[in-house]
């Protein structure tokens, strides 16, 4: 099917860095952890509206959190037990890998990491995993050992709120990495230039107007590279000296034509700190990170004002601070243009949004950590289902990331199709009439509970003006909310004389649940309610 | 009204799969082919008109016969004997006098009124006694299902899995004006769709979507809705059938006036346009009358007689416009409502939740007449008192299955869930 892009010009939003001192009210506080942690449940909101925007955004970007426990051994079935590692054992100790476990451990390591955001504490972290995971790019798929794409993802969660240049240079020597751009079996022989590549168009200086790096810095970063191995009975990266191009490395004019002097030994591996020390001495470096984190929690399309008013400001405070992202995340996130309401709803949801957020914003119960096998089981089924609308955690379609954090014009409209929107209905809609089930468990919407979470909910108007405010970043028009109100929630009955006719339903079912010609009524209703509210296109914006 | 994706079904959209072959091959031992081989009720289609709230019969069809009783019950709303629009043939009753329409179309032979329509033990909830009526159940009972997509499931199993195709390449109900009615919900899904917005349904014809604010949201929001509208499975063929229409009757009100006019005018056209649709839905608010139902200084007056004159106006347009597009010997019409009200008035000028009403059933198929008689209204009143039943509300529905759609009685057993007894709604030249 051939696709119109609506060549709508939307208004620019011409707000800067400096400090946001409007309104705090539920729809500021919801956008901040819309756009910082997955979905905005309404404790959450009211946790952080007891705050001021800087000190909320202190407490999300707060780096204390200890690390979660690592994965566990949920794996085992009728045709393979892990002889190894008990049930319910951590499996990331062992270091032995065959046909039977690695596959399993994969599977159990991505349940693991949905898990991980399905259950996130009050913190920027996950989301922050999520975006150095789309700009790191690895995949399990290429990568091939659950043990390396664990340590990957730990790498990306210890460094989630450090230091950029620090995670570039861990990165580059993380077997994961090493695995997925060949880094390991590059040699002085046969230098493989595809980290040396993606480090400089992808992961650092990029491939905007600033950046002017050449094919001849290309080859030269590869020799500069060669000398790392992959140690296969630790699971670790090794440096062999004598895999290592020792002849001196020329860079372009866009480095100053700085040579990198070739050296010896274990001493060599330096060589690499000076290649990054090189690439960070470009100012692109910092527009460009900062250009990618605007893309990511703001909005695709950086205008003229935009790249002025907040790109430039950002990059500079960057390099000022060495690199460090929390400043640079602070500045943003409490920025006038971050709270500037034009931006409210701007992003399509991304699916692991789509999906978690939901979860999270209907508090949908997964099973306890007690009950790995099924915790697991389910967070793989919703997992799954992310995947299904083309974001599959751990395996990125390639290393440039998702398409839609980069691809112009379209950018996060190419996550809604003519396969993936009803994809996305159908999911909504099965998780409020039956959700998912396994060993006679269920996992679901309880369209009940969120209902009695609102203010008033046996007022219709509360209850929806409540549910809307609480799932949508944008506001539904009066006609609307009225149009929902009469067709769901009274039957077609209309006019204000009508409202007591949900609210006698409401309270009789409060004082008498077992009713159950009037518990149909109610849970129907609302089911009807919330599977209209999460099917209408306002429910995937961000 | 400015809802906007309206045209995404609550239906959840699912890809068309098994277009010919394999589907028609599933469907070849469908009781609908077999209806289809008996050359009746195939290309008949069933319109309900749902009038919410609880439409107060005794002010809609009124009993001359007994009108003293009628008057003394609810002087203060009482129509004057004088006003009552006249039934050839019927002199002991009458039609509320904002309804010279539907007096034209029961005086042509076009329209019968079934009186006394309820149920046992009928239920005095809104919402209960909604449920009872669209899923057909017993007033102890709790149907997951509709009633009219229990019908639909029978007729068309495998739906959707196996839909549309080349037999039912069109929706098998549509719903205009509100999402999809429980009366559509089949075992696991809704039956039908629904165009809940007339606004959407021109919007669709003209390759329009609804205009979003000049905002990032907005264009998102646009992008969103663009694509819903693709990726229903219906907007083509609802299109290509609404195109083939030009023109309607003159009879309807500009649009925005009466908008059960508004959606019955979309049902001719989709009709006319050739769609196989079986049965619509629309519906019309406002009846729970339990204040000021008619202005004090003339009781012909006010928000009943204004509920009633739209009416009136819509399915006398409605089946002008039939006749005009030729196909109005395939449409036949019921409306309903919840309950009728009490046959007492109450001090507010109104009348409170009740039993029994009559339905209209109108078409150039129906047997013109009255079924039952003039509701008795019993001495010593209270004001707890209730019309009672005369028919049981699915013994429409089982006529019209039957007759109308030629279901035998063992389908609409099924569909019903009991035998009910048929009554003579579908005249026998049809």
């Amino acid at each position: 099917m051939t696709l119109i892009i609506p060549m709508a010009n939307p208004a620019s939003v011409t707000s800067g860095i400096r400090r946001y001192k409007g309104d705090w009210t539920p729809v500021q506080a919801a956008h901040l952890l819309r756009r910082t942690m997955f979905g905005a449940p309404r404790e959450d909101v009211d946790h952080f509206l007891k705050k001021s925007p800087k000190k909320a955004v202190r407490e999300l970007l707060q780096n204390d959190h200890p690390l979660p426990a690592p994965p566990v051994n949920n794996y085992n079935d009728d045709k393979y037990t892990d002889a190894e590692i008990a049930p319910g054992a951590d499996w990331t100790v062992s270091l032995k890998y065959d046909g039977m476990n690695n596959g399993r451990r994969k599977n159990s390591f991505k349940s693991w990491w949905f898990g991980l955001m399905v259950g996130q504490d009050r913190s920027i972290r996950e989301k922050m995993v999520l975006f150095w995971h789309n700009h790191f790019v690895t995949e399990t798929n290429t990568v091939d050992n659950a043990l390396f794409c664990y340590r990957y993802n730990v790498l990306l969660r210890q460094h989630a709120l450090g230091n950029f240049k620090t995670l570039v240079r861990a990165m580059t020597a993380e077997p994961a990495m090493l695995r997925y751009l060949n880094g390991y079996v590059s040699t002085k022989a046969h230098p493989d230039e595809n980290y040396g590549r993606e480090l400089q168009e992808l992961f650092t200086v990029g491939k905007g107007p600033g950046s002017h790096y050449t094919e001849s810095d290309v080859k030269a970063a590869a020799r500069v590279l060669t000398g790392y191995t992959i140690n296969y009975k630790t699971f670790t990266t090794s440096y062999d000296p004598n895999r290592h191009d020792e002849g001196d490395k020329q860079f372009s004019a866009f480095y100053d034509n700085h040579i990198i002097h070739g050296m010896k030994g274990k001493e060599a591996e330096g060589e690499v700190d000076q290649l990054i020390d090189m690439i960070f001495s470009r100012d692109e470096v910092s527009k460009f990170f900062c250009r990618k984190l605007y893309r990511f929690f703001v909005y695709h399309t950086i205008d003229e004002p935009t790249e002025q008013n907040v790109i430039e400001p950002l990059a500079k405070m960057l390099r000022k601070k060495d690199y460090e992202v929390v400043p640079v995340l602070e500045a943003l996130l409490t920025s006038q243009h971050f709270f500037d309401a034009a931006n409210y709803g701007g992003m399509i949801k991304p699916p692991v949004d789509f999906t978690v957020g939901l979860c999270r914003e209907f508090n949908v119960p997964f099973p306890a950590a007690s009950e790995y096998v099924d915790q697991y089981g389910f967070l793989e089924q919703v997992r799954n289902q992310a995947a299904g609308l083309q974001q599959n955690i751990g395996d990125p379609p390639n290393v440039a990331g998702w398409q839609a954090y980069y691809q112009t014009p379209e950018y996060d409209k190419l996550w809604i199709s003519s396969d993936t929107l009803p994809k996305r209905n159908q999911f909504s809609d099965r998780m409020v009439n039956n959700g998912f089930a396994r060993n006679g468990k269920k996992i679901g919407i309880d369209v009940v509970a969120f209902a009695a979470s609102l203010p008033n909910p046996e007022d219709p108007d509360k209850l929806i003006a409540g549910s809307v405010q609480a799932l949508y970043a944008v506001a539904l028009s009066p006609e609307e909310l009225q149009f929902i109100k009469s067709s769901i929630l009274l039957s077609g009955l209309v006019g204000m004389s009508s409202d007591h006719y949900w609210t006698n339903a409401w309270v009789a079912y409060q004082a008498k649940p077992d009713d159950k010609a009037n518990r149909n009524t109610v849970t129907n209703k609302l089911k009807n309610l919330y599977r209209h509210l999460l099917d209408l296109p306002e429910y995937q914006l961000l | 009204m400015r809802r906007r994706d309206f045209f995404r079904a609550t239906l959840p959209v699912v890809i068309p799969s098994l277009i010919n072959g394999v589907s028609l091959k599933a469907l070849a031992d469908s009781p609908f082919l077999r209806t289809v081989a008996r050359g009746a009720g195939g290309d008949r289609v069933l319109v309900l008109i749902q009038l919410s709230g609880g439409n107060d019969g005794l002010n809609t069809v009124i009993p001359l016969e007994y009108y003293s009783a009628y008057h003394s019950a609810r002087a203060n709303i009482a129509l004057p004997e004088d006003k009552v629009l006249r039934l050839q043939g019927f002199d002991g009753t009458g039609l509320h006098p904002a309804m010279p329409e539907l007096q034209q179309l029961f005086n042509a032979g076009k329209l019968t009124i079934v009186q006394g329509v309820s149920y046992p033990q009928p239920n005095f909830s809104h919402f209960r006694a909604t449920d009872i009526w669209l899923t057909g159940a017993d007033a102890s009972q709790i149907l997951p299902t509709g009633w009219a997509g229990r019908y639909l499931d029978q007729q068309y199993p495998h739906f959707p899995q196996d839909y549309p195709n080349t037999v039912m390449p069109d929706p098998l109900a549509i719903q205009v004006g509100s999402l999809v009615s429980p009366a559509l919900q089949g075992p696991a899904l809704p039956m039908g769709m629904a165009i809940s917005n007339p606004n959407s349904f021109y919007d669709l014809i003209d390759d329009k979507v609804e205009t979003t604010a000049d905002t990032r949201a907005g264009d998102q929001l646009a992008y969103i809705r663009q694509m819903a509208v693709k990726t229903d499975q219906y907007a083509g063929v609802i299109k290509k059938a609404a195109q083939k229409v030009t023109k309607q009757s003159d009879k309807y009100p500009a649009a925005g006036k009466n908008p059960l006019a508004d959606q019955l005018k979309i049902v001719a056209r989709l009709v006319a346009g050739g769609l196989k649709t079986r049965i619509y839905l629309v519906s019309m608010g406002g009846f729970d009358t339990h204040a000021r139902q008619t202005d004090g200084t003339d009781t012909t007056t006010g928000a009943h007689a204004r509920l009633l004159a739209r009416l009136s106006e819509a399915i006398n347009a409605f089946q002008d416009d039939l006749t005009y597009l030729q196909v109005g010997n395939r449409v036949m019409g019921m409306t309903f409502s919840e309950f009728g009200r009490r046959i007492q008035s109450n001090a507010s000028g109104g009348t409170d939740h009740g039993v029994a009403a009559p339905v209209f059933v109108f078409g150039e198929g129906v047997q013109p007449g009255i079924i039952g008689v003039n509701p008795v209204i019993p001495d010593h009143l209270t004001v707890n008192d209730n019309l009672t039943m005369q028919t049981d509300f699915r013994a429409i529905y089982s006529s019209l299955l039957e007759k109308w759609f030629a279901a035998d009685p063992a389908e609409t057993a099924a569909v019903l869930l009991k035998n009910y007894p048929t009554i003579p709604l579908v005249g026998e030249k049809v």
